[in-house]
């Protein structure tokens, strides 16, 4: 039998195939069918529920009625800064950075191994390493610290053990981040939240150093840079938009978490706390409501002051 | 060409796991000369830049630059530079920051690093181009870029990789002459590697022909190109005719193996009295048509042999009777090994 002869079947018409016909001439079809239902989700769940709660935000509470009094002012946004609720905004920003900062740190080098170097084996290890923790519950695992942590805990029995007793007790007798245990102190839901949220600094971070080309660091060395100065002017500079992206997550989960703080450090309030409690057991939903735009805002400014140092040329 | 060699292999090898992708190579490039590695992809020939570069240490052997041991030392203490294959521009710095990177790395002032950055991007052509980004130029352009940035810290060897590859074919011709004009002008040693023999017979000094992870030939691209020392070499470089040494005695040759460039061979309509020319009676098998010329394969009796015969002239199709004709003195023979 010669070539041409050979009998190949036409593709069987059916409803499937004459809808991926109408969609080939009509790509704003297909488009708008894609994005449709996310951006109507987006729109109107999130969006909406967000301009709710900002309108919220400028209602005020009556005093004696304990009643919403559903009239624009801007007394709320000042009971924010009175001194007991600033407070609560300085420690979980403080808070929030602390976290981001030292789940960078621990996450690059981490990071920079899975991009650079694993392969394989090694690579797929890694991604199980690291969303492992995400496969249990957020509660479990928050209580399983508590037990690590608490005095009673394998930490101290550790600690205990090495005979390091005499500097956990220094470290716990600092002022305001210390307490009487890892588990009753500052110090203690910091660890909790870095644990927590090191996977999600980790995975964009990774992300960008694999888009890193190993050209561009080759290329730096050739031209003389050490790898110090490689790491520096082409390393650095092309992960950062993962590092901000990772701190994204970092930071708004550490300001939004109401539960971590609550089981494991001292009875102070962060903004997830105070949320909490004002539109629960409180009642004051504007100012639950003016808590919340608290984060927002600040995000927006530490995104504008990442933009203005670079963080995105490279994206 | 005298004084210290500006690069020395001695029975270098560099293997991947089983394979040897250079395999105990030696090699000596003189100082200020335009050094091509020809072979076809996997022969080996980036491996040993790459070894010149830093990047790649040898497993064994010796390697000089300059008369300096090589081995062991980082890319960054070399006083060698590479335009990379795919450039490897910094997308998060302008064109000019690309150019002076390697002035910047020296601690050189940004006074300095401007004006010396600038004096290159004239050298290559893109002067006025030293705020943009690399993403916003064309290829040939970041091309330019490539090897300003490569020049500016002024290498001892300029190393660079199959750096026309992805340009069209007419810019690549125009980057073919600046690039020898430029090696002129700055008499850097280059050491060019590709895999395009019309690239490399068109711009080196001298020409290293590789195939499986070893030199099969160096010489002038004149001496590859006429009077090569392979099979593999003369099929390699241009598609010379290679008759085995059987075939050859059919012709009515010596026993052994030849080369016989295309362009050599003759093809007449009908035999004719040719005084001087060894003919044979074909069969046109087949003609690719190359503009100038064609590429005409005719089969004599069992004997395969191609012909390059200008554009115009005979009109051939495959089943025409010809003669083909060659002068006996065109004929190169070669070692039967490899």
């Amino acid at each position: 039998m010669t070539f041409a002869a050979r009998d190949v079947p036409a593709p069987r018409e059916g409803v499937l195939r004459r809808l991926s016909d109408l969609l080939m001439r009509r790509p704003r079809l297909l488009l708008f069918l894609l994005l449709g239902p996310p951006l109507l989700w987006l729109g109107v769940v999130y969006v909406g529920s967000l301009l709710a709660l900002l309108a919220q935000s400028f209602f005020s509470i009556d005093e004696f009625t304990g009643l919403v009094k559903r009239e624009f002012t801007l007394k709320t946004y000042g009971e924010l800064i009175r001194p007991a609720n600033l407070d609560i905004i300085i420690r979980s920003v403080l808070m929030a950075a602390a976290v981001t900062l030292t789940a960078a740190l621990i996450a690059f080098p981490i990071a920079y191994y899975a991009a650079r170097y694993a392969r394989g084996r090694w690579k797929a290890l890694f991604y199980i390493a690291v969303t492992l923790p995400l496969w249990s519950s957020y509660l479990v695992r928050v209580y399983a610290w508590k037990l690590i942590l608490a005095k009673e805990g394998i930490l101290n029995w550790f600690v205990a053990k090495a005979g390091l007793t005499p500097v956990l007790d220094l470290v716990l007798s600092i002022p305001v981040i210390g307490g009487p245990s890892l588990s009753i102190s500052y110090i203690g839901t910091y660890l909790v939240f870095v644990y927590l949220w090191l996977p999600y600094m980790i995975l964009p971070t990774q992300a960008a150093l694999e888009r890193v080309p190993n050209s561009l660091t080759e290329a730096s060395a050739d031209l003389g840079g050490s790898p110090g100065r490689t790491f520096r002017s082409v390393i650095l500079p092309l992960a950062l938009p993962g590092v901000v992206a990772g701190s994204i997550f970092t930071f708004a989960l550490t300001l939004g978490d109401y539960i971590t703080p609550q089981i494991v450090g001292i009875s102070t309030l962060f903004l997830g706390q105070a949320v909490y409690t004002l539109q629960g057991t409180a009642g004051n939903i504007p100012l639950a409501a003016a808590f919340s735009v608290v984060p927002i805002l600040i995000m927006a400014v530490y995104l504008t002051i990442a933009r203005r140092l670079g963080a995105f040329d490279a994206l | 060409m005298n004084g210290t060699p500006a690069v020395r292999f001695e029975n270098v090898s560099r293997r991947f796991g089983d394979i040897r992708a250079v395999d105990a190579v030696s090699l000596l490039v003189e100082s200020g000369e335009f050094f091509s590695m020809l072979g076809p992809s996997g022969s080996g020939k980036t491996t040993c830049l790459r070894l010149i570069a830093g990047f790649e240490q040898p497993d064994s052997g010796h390697i000089e630059i300059f008369g300096e041991t090589a081995e062991g030392v980082p890319p960054y203490r070399r006083s060698v530079n590479t335009v990379f294959q795919d450039y490897a521009l910094f997308p998060h710095m302008s064109v000019g920051d690309n150019v002076a990177y390697g002035l910047m790395v020296r601690g050189v002032s940004k006074a300095d690093r401007r004006r010396r950055a600038h004096e290159m991007l004239e050298l290559v052509k893109l002067s006025g181009l030293e705020d943009r980004r690399p993403a916003a130029l064309s290829g040939g352009q970041r091309q330019r870029v490539a090897l300003a940035r490569a020049l500016v810290v002024r290498p001892k060897v300029l190393l660079l990789d199959e750096p026309l590859g992805a340009l069209d074919l007419k810019l690549r011709e125009q980057m073919q002459v600046e690039l020898k004009a430029l090696q002129r002008e700055v008499g850097i040693t280059f050491i060019y590697v590709t895999h395009d023999q019309g690239e490399a017979l068109s711009m080196s000094d001298r020409v290293a022909v590789f195939n499986q992870g070893r030199i099969v030939q160096v010489g002038t691209p004149a001496e590859v190109y006429e009077r090569p020392s392979a099979r593999f070499v003369a099929d390699f470089v241009g598609g010379s005719n290679v008759i085995e040494p059987a075939a050859a005695e059919r012709l009515g040759l010596a026993h052994r193996l030849y080369s016989l460039r295309p362009e050599r061979v003759e093809l007449l309509a009908e035999a004719r009295d040719t005084p001087g020319l060894r003919t044979a009676p074909g069969v046109v098998a087949n003609v690719l048509y190359q503009g100038a010329v064609r590429r005409v394969q005719v089969d004599l009796a069992g004997i395969s042999l191609n012909a390059v015969v200008p554009g115009g002239g005979l009109t051939l199709a495959p089943g025409d009777a010809v003669t083909v004709a060659f002068d006996p003195a065109a004929l190169h023979p070669m070692e039967a090994t490899t």
